[in-house]
């Protein structure tokens, strides 16, 4: 079978995706995590270091219509992947 | 009267609430898969403590979304009384029942001690039957358990007496030092507006036998079955 027939790899040509998201602290809320490793950056003697925030970084593989995989993992990032109430995130598709 | 306590996969606290609500109090319980999408007869939820699904993404956040949330949510709409105990605390702020959110405790570490509660109104049917000025001596056991809301959101909240219980130092004072995890103003328990959803990060199941050094949990399921009993609080349709 010509490789191109195979719907595997027709799958495969569909345009597959990466969404990537951030995920972190609002501004607002206390971040001990953050202060913690900026503490101990600073104990290890690296000059300047200022506020550390500690977040999250997710990759989800997607396949499907660009414009409608944006719509919905962004939805997705609203009402589950953060919490809106402590959390601010970034999502990036490529 | 009916209780329908949840089971969630890592849910460890639900044999404690079963236990407290069947053979000490002598009502009748039954757990509630998190697969189930039917609360039954229950006149009550309660939301026990746990990890629910490894507290992975966040505490809460997973379970929030699981079918039988659909059914608590729906039961908590007609106004059926819902406790989330500790992880259940962050199961209901989660789902948007109760406002507000619970982070990493400010220390980051993970507490496990008896502290004390102040009781802020007995306007509720989860703290009716607490006596004036009686401080309840009751365990905690987080890592997550820092209460946080937005300034107006807390604004609201007080407007609304929302606030059930503070953390207090022994003489029932608010002080820093009597806060075991950073919570915004020492906020330890909350309700929603219309008063039949309750959170709190103690566990009051764990408190509810002389046994077991404290009894003052038993307060907190008493004022609960007291409201269904004169009907003060309705049994979601």
């Amino acid at each position: 079978m010509n490789p191109v027939d195979s719907p595997g790899i027709r799958f495969a040509f569909a345009s597959d995706m990466k969404a990537k998201i951030i995920i972190t602290p609002k501004k607002a809320v206390l971040d001990p995590q953050g202060k913690t490793v900026q503490n101990a950056l600073a104990q290890m003697g690296y000059p300047g270091i200022g506020a550390v925030h500690v977040g999250k970084y997710l990759e989800i593989e997607v396949t499907g219509d660009a414009e409608v995989v944006r719509k919905q993992i962004d939805e997705a990032c609203h009402k589950f992947l953060s919490n809106p109430v402590i959390e601010d995130y970034k999502l990036e598709i490529e | 009267m009916n209780f329908a306590v949840l089971q969630f996969p890592a849910s460890n606290c639900d044999q404690d609430a079963l236990h407290v609500l069947r053979n000490v109090l002598g009502h009748s319980a039954r757990f509630v898969w998190h697969k189930e999408t039917s609360l039954g007869d229950a006149d009550a939820v309660i939301v026990p403590g746990g990890f629910s699904y490894g507290d992975y993404l966040r505490c809460g956040a997973i379970a929030r979304f699981s079918p039988v949330m659909q059914a608590v949510q729906a039961f908590a709409a007609n106004g059926g009384p819902v406790l989330g105990i500790c992880n259940g605390f962050q199961v209901l702020c989660e789902a948007g029942l109760l406002p507000g959110a619970l982070i990493r405790n400010r220390s980051l570490q993970f507490r496990c001690e008896h502290i004390f509660l102040k009781t802020i109104t007995t306007n509720s049917p989860f703290a009716n039957r607490i006596p004036e000025g009686k401080l309840l001596r009751v365990p905690i056991a987080h890592g997550e358990g820092c209460y946080f809301a937005d300034e107006e959101t807390l604004r609201l909240m007080k407007v609304g007496n929302q606030i059930l219980w503070r953390y207090v130092d022994a003489a029932g004072e608010v002080t820093d030092a009597a806060n075991p995890n950073g919570s915004l103003e020492n906020i330890a328990g909350v309700c929603n507006a219309f008063r039949n959803v309750a959170g709190l990060m103690p566990h009051p199941e764990r408190a509810s036998e002389g046994l077991l050094g404290s009894a003052d949990g038993r307060l907190i399921f008493e004022s609960l079955i007291h409201a269904l009993e004169t009907k003060t609080i309705a049994k979601a349709a």
